[in-house]
């Protein structure tokens, strides 16, 4: 059987109603039965008491004169009440004179007289009367032994009745409850239907129907309040997330355009890369056969013929030759540019302060001629591929050194400083330095600042530091000024 | 002692011309072969179409890069992979001095690699040098047999 808490409310509310009025109808009708039970024992006693005067008064005559035959006409009248079981006259010594019925049994007739007075005893009423002549002088006593029919008649009269009327009732209120527990259950039940047809169909656009003011009606309102913000809400959340669904899928659609876009463009730069090294190969191998023939025919024609050539023929040949070499520098320098672009970069940690020792020493052995200050400051280290930086360091080292020929003590600085938030590192010298003006021109293809009367060089070298620079996701940038010397700062 | 022959593998007159220059201005007087194309080498080398190879194999082979038909890395494959030539001194002298074709050159067995200068005094200097090591320092293997 399911527990109470368990049932339906319509049940629930049935129950209490039926269980009160039961419990009012059955009280009622206890008290009414034991009513009824007391008022007829009262009743018979009353009968029996009276009935027992009477008859005491009338056997005066009979026991003052110990007359049995008397005694007992007198006790037979009692025959004409059915419920007297039976009856006794003692006498004044306590004996018995008399019964009724005559030669009753021992048991219905107690062998002496008991104290006087009515009462119930064995399910009988028994009652003890004095019978007494002038009021004072007793003759002996009355016995009267009557059965209480009537007491269990009225008992089951009663109970009928209070039976009856206790099923009537119930049913009666059963009928009732069952009508109105419906004013407390249907708004109930309404709401229980309305909050499950909202968490099973996430449904919030239903409503609780309102059945009254009293406080249900007041709950349904507040449960349909409840119900209008949780949907302004849903809907808001639902709009959200459409919302932020066709972000996404703009965002994603974009990212693949984009992707795609890269692949492309990747896919074309691995072509143009691949044209360019074809390109630098055939550049490499093709462009310089000339120009050896160029100068190795002027060197034969200087060598074998230069009795029929006079100075200025000779003078023609050596220019030839110089062009022809430049050419060939040029053509080795661009080389390396390209290369610079092409080669695979591999980042590891870099000691710039022993590449930049290494350099200088270099330098000083190459041209011990000159005497410059070398200050490198130590422990200068970056994450960079180390033959490309190599050449970074190798070609700003090689320029201080070289700008700085005409100066008088000439002074060459590799060392870092503080830069927009960051580290960079700078080459300084106190060389030829260069007008702020060009500044754009500094890092061009050919493009130099000086004759090549002045300082020799083919102005590839800063295109490829530059190139460098831009490859690690660095920075490049000077500052300079006309024989003042020029600083070379770097990002890596 | 006799030394060797040097086979000179070179597409470019100019370049033929120029080195035989450097090389006679330096008294290096040993015969120089000269083969125009890769096919050429080879032929010199292994023979072909009823020539007979060299009666001698060269102490050194000059080898060019570009040429055409053969290439000299082709040449210097089969050069390798011949019993009869695999330990032949071969001297890649060419123009470029690319990184692949270094790596290449070397990865294939040659003995050396020289980057011909433009400026013809550093170029005679080089040949000079390639021919007095190649021919008179350098001893070369011991001919293998002919079959």
């Amino acid at each position: 059987m399911s527990r109470l808490r368990d049932w339906p409310i319509k049940r629930k509310i049935t129950a209490i109603l039926l269980l009160i009025s039961g419990l009012v109808l059955l009280l009622t009708s206890a008290a009414f039965v034991a009513y009824e039970v007391v008022t007829n024992r009262q009743t018979i006693r009353i009968h029996l008491a009276t009935r027992s005067r009477i008859l005491a008064a009338n056997s005066t005559a009979a026991l003052a004169f110990a007359n049995v035959a008397d005694a007992t006409e007198l006790l037979d009248a009692l025959k004409y009440d059915p419920h007297v079981v039976a009856a006794a006259l003692y006498g004044q010594d306590g004996r018995v004179l008399a019964t009724y019925p005559v030669g009753a049994a021992p048991d219905l007739i107690p062998a002496a007289p008991q104290a006087d007075g009515y009462r119930f005893e064995g399910g009988r009423l028994v009652g003890f009367t004095p019978v007494a002549q002038g009021g004072n002088r007793r003759l002996g006593t009355l016995y009267i032994a009557s059965d209480t029919k009537a007491v269990s008649d009225a008992l089951r009269l009663s109970g009928v009745i209070a039976i009856v009327v206790l099923g009537i009732a119930l049913l009666a209120a059963y009928a009732l409850a069952a009508a109105l527990q419906g004013r407390i259950s249907e708004p109930i039940l309404a709401l229980a239907e309305t909050a499950t047809a909202v968490s099973t169909r996430q449904d919030y656009s239903v409503r609780a129907p309102k059945l009254g003011e009293d406080e249900l009606g007041t709950l349904t309102d507040a449960f349909n309040q409840m119900l209008g913000r949780i949907e302004d809400q849903d809907r808001e959340l639902r709009r959200h997330a459409t919302d932020l669904e066709q972000r996404v899928e703009a965002r994603t659609h974009e990212l693949r355009e984009r992707n795609e876009t890269l692949r492309r463009n990747a896919a074309e730069l691995l072509a143009a890369n691949q044209e360019l090294d074809a390109f630098a190969y055939s550049v490499s191998h093709d462009l310089r056969a000339p120009l050896r023939s160029i100068d190795g025919f002027s060197q034969i024609l200087l060598e074998d013929y230069a009795a029929q050539l006079d100075e200025a023929g000779r003078d023609s040949l050596r220019r030839v030759r110089t062009a022809s070499q430049r050419m060939a520098t040029l053509i080795d320098d661009l080389l390396k540019l390209a290369r610079v672009t092409r080669v695979e970069m591999r980042t590891e940690k870099v000691d710039l302060s022993a590449m930049a020792q290494d350099i200088i020493a270099d330098l000083q052995r190459t041209d011990s001629a000159r005497q410059v200050d070398v200050t490198i400051a130590t422990g200068l280290e970056a994450r960079a591929d180390p033959p490309l930086v190599r050449v970074v360091l190798e070609n700003l080292l090689r320029n201080s050194w070289k700008y700085t020929a005409k100066q008088p003590r000439p002074r060459v600085e590799f060392g870092s400083t503080e830069a927009n938030g960051g580290r960079a590192f700078m080459v300084r010298d106190n060389g030829a330095g260069f007008d702020m003006k060009y500044m754009d021109k500094l890092f061009g293809v050919f493009q130099r600042l000086h004759s090549a009367a002045e300082f020799e060089g083919t102005g590839v070298g800063l295109a490829t530091v530059r190139r460098i620079i831009t490859r690690h996701g660095g920075r490049i940038w000077a500052e300079g000024a006309v024989d003042q010397g020029a600083t070379f700062y770097f990002t890596l | 002692m006799n030394p060797g022959k040097i086979l000179l593998v070179e597409d470019n007159p100019d370049d033929v011309a120029l080195t035989l220059r450097a090389l006679k201005s330096h008294n290096i007087t040993n015969d120089v072969i000269v083969a125009q194309d890769g096919v050429e080498a080879l032929a010199y080398l292994f023979g072909s179409g009823g020539t007979p190879p060299l009666e001698e194999l060269p102490a050194v082979v000059l080898l060019d890069l570009k040429l055409p038909k053969v290439s000299g890395l082709e040449v210097l494959e089969r050069i390798r992979g011949d019993d009869r030539t695999h330990l032949l001194p071969v001297v890649i002298l060419t123009s470029s001095d690319e990184e692949q074709d270094l790596i290449t050159g070397y990865k294939l067995g040659a003995n050396s690699y020289v980057r011909k200068p433009v400026d013809f005094v550093e170029f005679t200097q080089a040949a000079k040098q390639l021919g007095l090591y190649w021919l008179l320092m350098n001893r070369a293997p011991p001919t293998p047999r002919r079959p």
